[in-house]
């Protein structure tokens, strides 16, 4: 079976690839792709480490077949950072400690940043219930939280 | 397993038309891509009607407005148009999943995935909304309340998908509103839930209402006799009781581990008046 030519956006790069119909966009990102920043835990949409932006939409990418990002943008974790400058939500998390294995990580970075570009100013319950789909198994939530709070204000005094 | 994303409504129910073996339209994926990953589902050929122009689009029509089969949750939850008209199915479709979920999961999916305990159906049934299927042999309007059959099952036949769902205009002083029970505060399945969709006249008393519930049968149920309790009043606790008790005693839910049959039977009659009072708030009817 011939596999379905991919032309998409990633991080602002332009990308084509071959692909699989059943093949998720979350396998083609880390297996063929080599952008290993985005995580699989569950596969089946509901702890949210594999979030990614699809034309700035925040949705889990094991969710999404690789054959639907055709002529659409997807931002992966791997786009937060300015070179070696984190973005200020990456910064935040180390400075509150608000992770620990860190495989969840990404995945609330990229829900965090989908947030706080929705709305600069979120309120601590607004924080909790965005980020009600992006599981931690270590640290528990206070941190993140916090993480994010702290950057939402940083990012408002520019 | 075929991947195809046509371009328009009649190539679509051709390829599905066509597939000799399981063809599946592919809209949020919420579902399909969570039952094939189980195993559960094995199709030959997946149908992706979000590039059919016009699909993913909230469109005004008569007074309501024309929800197109590809719009995810979120949209939805960022209409300000269809907030303000059908704040109920708004609310239960924002119920569905987490944000992620809200970006992908559509009202359209929802109704044809054909779960018992889906958020945005007794919503959407108390609306009288109606489904716009479009198939091999053209386009027909269907009441959502007849697409779903049973657990899982839909009635749509080989080719045929919902490409549209219409929210209909309503009068002044009307309003509508959905509350379940889940035993946590959000991201779980109904255990029992309601629909309610009332109009009033310029005294306040009830001159129209549909009630639907959810999680209690193999398919959403419309309460008539439950709604017919609270024509002609101004939802009295004792018309309010009585419409309780229409709801429980309609209700034949399943003991499962999410609920027992008594206790869902119970629970379904007060979400049901809890969410008349509050469509009857929101029609301006406590005033």
């Amino acid at each position: 079976m011939s596999r379905i030519h991919v032309r998409t956006t990633i991080n602002g790069d332009a990308v084509e690839y071959l692909c699989e119909a059943g093949q998720s966009l979350l396998d083609v990102l880390r297996d063929d792709l080599g952008l290993t920043g985005t995580k699989e835990g569950c596969g089946t949409g509901d702890c949210g480490a594999c979030s990614v932006l699809l034309d700035g939409r925040l949705v889990c990418s094991c969710l999404v077949l690789a054959a639907e990002a055709d002529q659409r943008s997807v931002e992966t974790v791997e786009g937060l950072a300015d070179g070696d400058r984190l973005h200020p939500l990456q910064q935040k998390f180390l400075d509150h400690a608000a992770l620990q294995c860190g495989i969840c990580t990404p995945g609330f970075l990229v829900a965090a940043r989908a947030l706080l570009e929705k709305n600069p100013t979120p309120s601590e319950t607004d924080v909790r219930y965005w980020l009600a789909g992006n599981l931690c198994r270590c640290t528990g939530y206070d941190k993140i939280v916090a993480a994010v709070m702290d950057a939402a204000a940083q990012m408002r005094k520019g | 397993m075929q991947f195809a994303a046509p371009r328009s409504a009649s190539e679509a129910a051709a390829l599905l038309q066509a597939e000799p073996g399981d063809a599946r339209v592919l809209a949020g994926g919420s579902d399909l891509l969570v039952q094939m990953k189980s195993g559960a589902l094995r199709p030959d050929l997946l149908v992706d009607i979000k590039r059919i122009p016009g699909l993913d689009a909230i469109t005004a029509e008569d007074g309501g407005f024309r929800l197109g089969a590809a719009v995810p949750g979120a949209r939805l939850g960022e209409h300000a148009g269809v907030r303000a008209l059908w704040p109920g199915v708004v609310e239960a479709v924002e119920l569905i999943g987490s944000t992620q979920v809200q970006g992908r999961a559509t009202v359209a999916g929802n109704l044809c995935n054909a779960s018992p305990a889906a958020d945005a159906v007794p919503a959407l049934v108390a609306a009288d909304a109606v489904a716009r299927v479009f198939g091999p042999r053209g386009e027909r309007d269907c009441p959502v309340s007849d697409i779903p059959v049973g657990p899982g099952r839909n009635s749509l036949a080989k080719g045929e998908f919902v490409a549209s769902i219409l929210l209909p205009a309503r009068p002044k002083r009307a309003a509508d509103a959905y509350l379940r029970f889940i035993p946590r505060t959000e991201m779980d399945i109904a255990v029992a839930s309601a629909g309610v969709s009332l109009v009033l006249d310029e005294d306040g008393r009830c001159t129209r209402a549909r009630i639907a519930l959810g999680a209690v049968g193999p398919k959403v149920l419309l309460a008539e006799e439950a709604a017919h309790c609270l024509i002609g009043t101004k939802l009295e606790d004792a018309a309010l009781a009585a419409m309780a008790e229409a709801c429980s005693a309609l209700a034949s839910p399943i003991d499962d581990k999410r609920g027992t049959v008594a206790f869902r039977k119970q629970v379904v009659g007060v979400l049901a008046k809890r969410a008349a009072k509050i469509a009857q708030d929101r029609a301006g009817g406590t005033k």
